[in-house]
């Protein structure tokens, strides 16, 4: 049995109203790939953040190589051996490769003695990044390797990945693995936070499963089921959606030779996406973050308009069309991010009805706004979704994601559509509403409305759609019927390795 | 040591509170500042929140209350409602001059006409004037994107050399003796501005001014482009979703804030003030930022402030000439009430908790 | 000729100091609109302490330490109580205009001493390219980038990202300082109200015209220079507009550099030039 390099012992921290980590003990094992495993909002975010000194635990310890281990900043853990490769906002998009590797070193060389390194270390691992080029212009998986050289560069004892895979090809994700087992022979002790149970059971020697902030299990993954594994993270059997009752009708939005301009910076050009969409049916679209996602909602929602002809809906053409009028047509959207988009955070469950509802619901006769009704609106989709929520004039910021997303997703299903498009439904949501989330989704089909459904989440997409689409650097494959796809053509779908093949060859 | 824990929504009891708490600490400090400076800080600050309302004098000062309050809360209207959708025109002072200037044209180019058009036709010219003058950075942000910011802001000091061009030049009275300075309309009574009922100080811009506050709460808290305004300065990218367009609001607010300062120029060019100089801008167009925020931007706030920044002018005044204050005192004042604002406000948004033991 | 070159580049100093103090700011991620309030500041207590001690330099020195100070006030509340850097920036400018009337009535109509060598002009050149090395070559320029760019990650890193910001706010407000004296102890040589008549707001365009690199503030700056000496040369040559027209000159200009910039920025997307990424975003350190 290897040493332990890491320890905690008895972690627990409180924020407002919310216990994020209780009593938290467990260790981590030289050479071991050791996964994190939980729900959102279990705590694993705050666990890790203690791990790397960005959180203070409110009581318990870590022993770090059999030391006591107290990093007060991430300065502190990255000096004693511990490093971590970010799920979001750690790398700096203006910056060079280079630039960004030297900020996350102690005493980086000079410039050029550091370049060479770059190199000597991607040759080695097997990735592939020129240290001269600006991060704005590299893809996801790129990013990433920049997170990862930049902590292997370190000669780290511990190294903590959030979840690393969210952002990868089924096929980059089994390069990462192969990186992270060649680290793990060399004796690094890898701590993997993740909730996609698959690659977990696949990858891992050991697998902590957290709830409610509390450690419920720790045991060998590759000898439980995924079925146990998602029972021990939600804490009871998941429910299963029904997916009965439904027929394919008429097309009902047509797409053809969509293109359309990036939404951000780092967004991507839509080119020649084009799709048919029935009534009755739900159509999944799944790709790696950033490859045209947000671009494809916008030109459906009408927050981007494009060439004439491009979007059509039962033969009227939309593609000049504004939101309104698109919503007046019965074309409903609902955007990622629900805060600041799908939502105004800072206003209440009320005024948010009448971002998308005011004129389906006539919420504005002649240009004023009826409050009551908007209220009663309000009322009527905490009532119908099970928004757990104070009342209508609870600030939409002050809900849960999860509520939130539900709220979101009710505005626009009770707005009965001919068409909705929705991006990412489930995204940070925990499991109970997540499954109500889809269900809704299903049941509008049902009903008799098209269901566009964007997503990184290929279970999800498995489970609802009846055909998929793959969108990869702004382009849309042909769709399939999802019966009887597997997911390495999926994922060859999604665009492979994003030219990774190469590096690992040698 | 403490943390700052964001708040979902601002408390309405916080939002009364934090601009009460910046006027009293405005006023500590400020009585600080006189101390220092060897004037008795007591009387100082009397003599400038007090003896013009209910001092020896405050028969002269009361009704100026309302003809200094009349633009700031005209100005202020319209800057609150760029300022809620996230449109910065700081540039009012300009929009002021120039909508001074327009409706003073249409007087001296009617001069000596008489006729009931005329002063409602300087209304129109001063409207449009300001509208002109606001639209500028509006377009010039649609088109490609240039800070409205330092746009409106030059043009603050395009407009001040032009009123110093027009008072040299085309509107110099040829009756002034060469004076620089245009007629003085206050003696031409078609196009005069008077004081509407004796003793109060209302004139035709403090009407306005009224029906601008109505309007405003009407417009921000009642209608649908109101609740986009605000959309659009919470989360652009939902305002966008709802289906508003940024260049229509952009020109919009730009437009409407440019067309009130604009207006409020040309009440005080037919009124208090009389007359285009070199100097005609006398920084209302920058002090109504201040109401604005002080106001909370809030139209009931903002009458408020109005009349407090109004106080704070007229009582500046009185203390230079009793106490021998500098006249900029009332300048100093008015920028530590913004920093005080601006400071206290960190309470309406975080709930401070004192940070467990580490 | 070579008087026409002296001409410009002293009346570019004044907005070389200044717009380089507020790049410095603005790459660290802090919008300052505060310069005009710092450098009218920094022309007030230069021209006392040079009027003092009869030594220009020593003005120079105090006028840098007085616009650093003030712009403390800013640091702390945007740093501290979190508050809009838009809004603050321009309660520094009122406060600043305000501060300087009340405490300059007491110098108008005084001279300054007579200057020596003018070492402002020389070392405002010498801070172009001093400057680009510190950004681009040192570790420390390194970490002001990678605050200013992206602060949750620099945080996520362990920068103290609201030190570094207090450092690059106070570094801006210097040199402001520095740029409002040269206009009070060189230029016009005594003080008046008023008198740096919106070169902090022009400071700030430049900044922008220079897509935030030194080199372009020098360019911004000499642009600037030769509209304002062409501006006089035209007044004293009789030219037909009106005076008070030519005077709006360097304002109009700034405006036309600033659309053409902003095109360029709109038409040409991201790459070099473009705004720092956490730009006028306020740090919120417990997120």
């Amino acid at each position: 049995m290897a040493d332990s390099v890491f320890r905690a012992e008895g972690l627990g921290k409180s924020y407002p109203g919310v216990r994020a980590n209780d009593d938290v003990s467990f260790e981590v094992r030289a050479g071991e790939i050791h996964a994190l495993l939980g729900e959102n909002g279990a705590g694993k975010s705050t666990l890790v953040k203690t791990f790397y000194g960005l959180v203070r635990p409110d009581e318990g310890r870590m022993v770090f190589e059999g030391q006591p281990y107290a990093p007060h900043d991430p300065r502190a853990a990255r000096a004693a051996g511990v490093a971590m490769v970010f799920q979001h906002f750690s790398l700096f998009d203006a910056l060079t490769v280079a630039e960004n590797i030297a900020l996350g070193m102690e005493d980086p060389p000079p410039r050029r003695d550091l370049s060479r390194r770059i190199a000597q270390v991607s040759r080695d691992y097997g990735l592939p990044l020129d240290p001269a080029r600006r991060v704005a212009n590299l893809s996801a998986g790129e990013r990433q390797r920049v997170e990862i050289l930049r902590c292997l560069l370190q000669n780290p004892r511990l190294l903590i990945m959030d979840e690393p895979t969210s952002v990868l090809t089924p096929q980059e994700a089994e390069l990462l693995f192969a990186t992270l087992r060649q680290l793990a022979d060399h004796g690094t002790a890898i701590l993997y936070i993740s909730h996609k149970l698959q690659e977990i059971r696949a990858h891992c020697d050991r697998a902590t499963i957290l709830r409610h902030g509390r450690v419920v299990a720790s045991l060998d993954p590759r000898e439980a089921t995924a079925g146990e594994l998602a029972s021990l993270m939600v804490g009871g059997t998941l429910r299963v959606v029904d997916r009965s009752g439904r027929a394919p009708g008429a097309v009902v939005l047509e797409v053809r030779g969509l293109a359309a301009r990036p939404v951000t910076r780092e967004g991507t050009t839509l080119s020649d996406v084009g799709f048919a969409l029935r009534a009755g049916e739900v159509l999944g679209i799944g790709g790696v973050a950033g490859n045209g996602q947000e671009e494809l909602l916008a030109a459906l929602s009408g927050e981007t308009l494009t060439p004439v002809g491009t979007v059509l809906m039962e033969g009227a053409d939309l593609s000049r069309a504004s939101p309104e009028a698109r919503r007046a047509a019965g074309l409903l959207a609902a955007p990622e991010d629900r805060l600041g988009h799908a939502a105004v955070p800072e206003m209440s469950l009320a005024e948010n009805t009448l971002l998308t509802g005011a004129t389906r619901h006539s919420l504005s006769p002649r240009g004023m706004v009826d409050r009551a009704a908007a209220t009663g609106f309000a009322e009527r989709i905490i009532e119908a979704f099970d928004v757990r929520t104070p009342g209508p004039q609870a600030a939409a910021g002050a809900l849960s994601g999860g509520n939130l997303q539900k709220f979101v997703i009710g505005r626009e299903v009770l707005g009965s559509p001919r068409v909705l498009v929705v991006n990412q439904p489930t995204w940070g949501v925990d499991a109970g509403a997540a499954a109500a989330i889809r269900q809704a989704l299903l049941d509008l089909a049902r009903g008799g409305a098209g269901v566009v459904v964007i997503s990184q989440d290929l279970d999800e997409l498995l489970e609802l759609s009846d055909r998929f689409a793959a969108l990869n650097e702004g382009r849309l494959s042909d769709p399939l019927p999802t019966e009887g796809l597997t997911l390495e053509r999926i994922g060859l779908m999604l665009g492979g390795a994003h030219g990774m093949e190469a590096a690992h060859v040698a | 040591m403490f943390r700052l824990e964001p708040r979902a929504s601002a408390p309405l009891l916080w939002q009364v509170a934090t601009p009460v708490m910046a006027v009293a600490a405005t006023m500590l400090a400020g009585g600080v500042l006189f101390a220092l400076m060897g004037h008795d800080p007591v009387a100082a600050i009397g003599t400038i929140f007090w003896d013009p309302l209910f001092g020896a004098a405050s028969g002269y000062s009361r009704p100026q209350l309302l003809v200094k309050a009349g633009p700031l809360i005209l100005i202020a209207c319209g800057l609150a409602i760029g300022f809620r959708a996230g449109i910065w025109n700081i540039g009012a002072e300009g929009q002021y001059i120039v909508g001074g200037i327009c409706g003073a044209a249409v007087a001296l180019a009617a001069h000596p006409a008489e006729g009931l058009w005329i002063f409602p036709a300087m209304v129109a010219a001063g409207l449009l004037g300001g509208w002109v003058w606001g639209m500028i950075p509006a377009l010039l942000k649609n088109w490609v994107g240039a800070s409205e910011i330092l746009v409106s802001l030059m043009l603050v000091y395009v407009a001040q050399r032009i009123a110093a061009w027009m008072a040299f030049g085309p509107m110099r009275n040829p009756e002034g003796f060469g004076m620089p300075g245009s007629r003085n309309l206050q003696h031409y009574p078609p196009a005069a501005n008077p004081e509407l009922i004796a003793g109060t100080g209302i004139h035709w811009g403090v009407v306005a001014a009224a029906v601008a506050v109505v309007a405003t709460w009407v417009l921000m808290s009642k209608s649908l482009r109101g609740f986009h305004i605000r959309v659009a300065g919470l989360a652009p990218r939902a305002a966008r979703f709802a289906g508003v367009s940024p260049g229509v609001m952009v020109a919009f607010c730009l437009g409407l804030s440019g067309a009130l300062a604009g207006v409020a120029g040309l009440f005080e060019v037919a009124g208090p003030a009389g007359q285009i100089t070199d100097s005609f801008g006398t920084g209302y167009g920058f002090t109504a930022i201040i109401v604005a925020f002080l106001g909370r931007l809030h139209p009931f706030g903002i009458l408020l402030a109005g009349l407090l920044l109004a106080l704070t002018y007229i009582g500046g005044e009185l203390a230079q000439l009793m106490l021998g204050l500098p006249a900029a005192s009332v300048q100093v004042f008015q920028g530590m009430l913004l920093f005080f604002l601006l400071a206290f406000d960190i309470l309406t948004r975080y709930r401070i908790r004192r940070r467990p033991r580490a | 000729m070579t008087d026409l070159v002296w001409l410009l580049l002293t009346a570019s100093t004044p907005i070389l100091w200044a717009a380089l103090g507020e790049m410095v700011a603005e790459r660290a991620g802090v919008l300052n609109l505060g310069v005009e309030g710092m450098m009218i500041t920094g022309a007030l207590a230069g021209f006392a302490v040079a009027h003092a001690t009869g030594s220009p330099s020593a003005g120079f020195i105090g006028a840098a330490v007085a616009g650093a100070a003030l712009s403390l006030i800013f640091s702390l509340v945007t740093l501290v109580f979190l508050a809009n850097q838009v809004a603050t920036g321009l309660a520094l400018t009122l406060f600043g205009l305000g501060l300087t009337a009340m405490f300059g009535k007491a110098y108008e109509g005084m001279k300054a001493p007579a200057m020596g060598f003018d070492w402002v002009v020389w070392m405002g050149l010498l801070l172009v390219p001093a400057l680009w090395w510190w950004l681009n070559r040192t570790r420390a320029g390194l970490t002001l980038r990678s605050v200013g760019d992206n602060h949750d990650a620099a945080h996520a890193l362990g920068t103290p990202v609201r030190l570094v910001r207090l450092g690059a706010i106070a570094v801006g407000g210097a040199l402001a300082g520095v740029g409002g004296a040269y206009v009070s102890i060189a230029r016009v040589l005594q003080w008046t109200e008023g008198m740096t008549a919106g070169a902090g707001w022009i400071a700030l365009a430049i900044v922008v015209f220079a897509g935030w690199s030194p080199i372009g503030v020098l360019a911004g700056a000499a642009l600037f220079g030769g509209v304002t000496v062409l501006q006089l040369r035209a007044q004293a040559a009789g030219f037909h507009l009106p005076v008070q027209l030519l005077a709006a000159s360097p304002y109009i200009a700034t405006i036309i550099v600033l659309v053409l910039i902003s095109a360029q920025h709109k038409y040409l997307r991201r790459g070099a030039g473009a705004a720092p990424g956490s730009l006028g975003q306020t740090f919120h350190p417990d997120t």
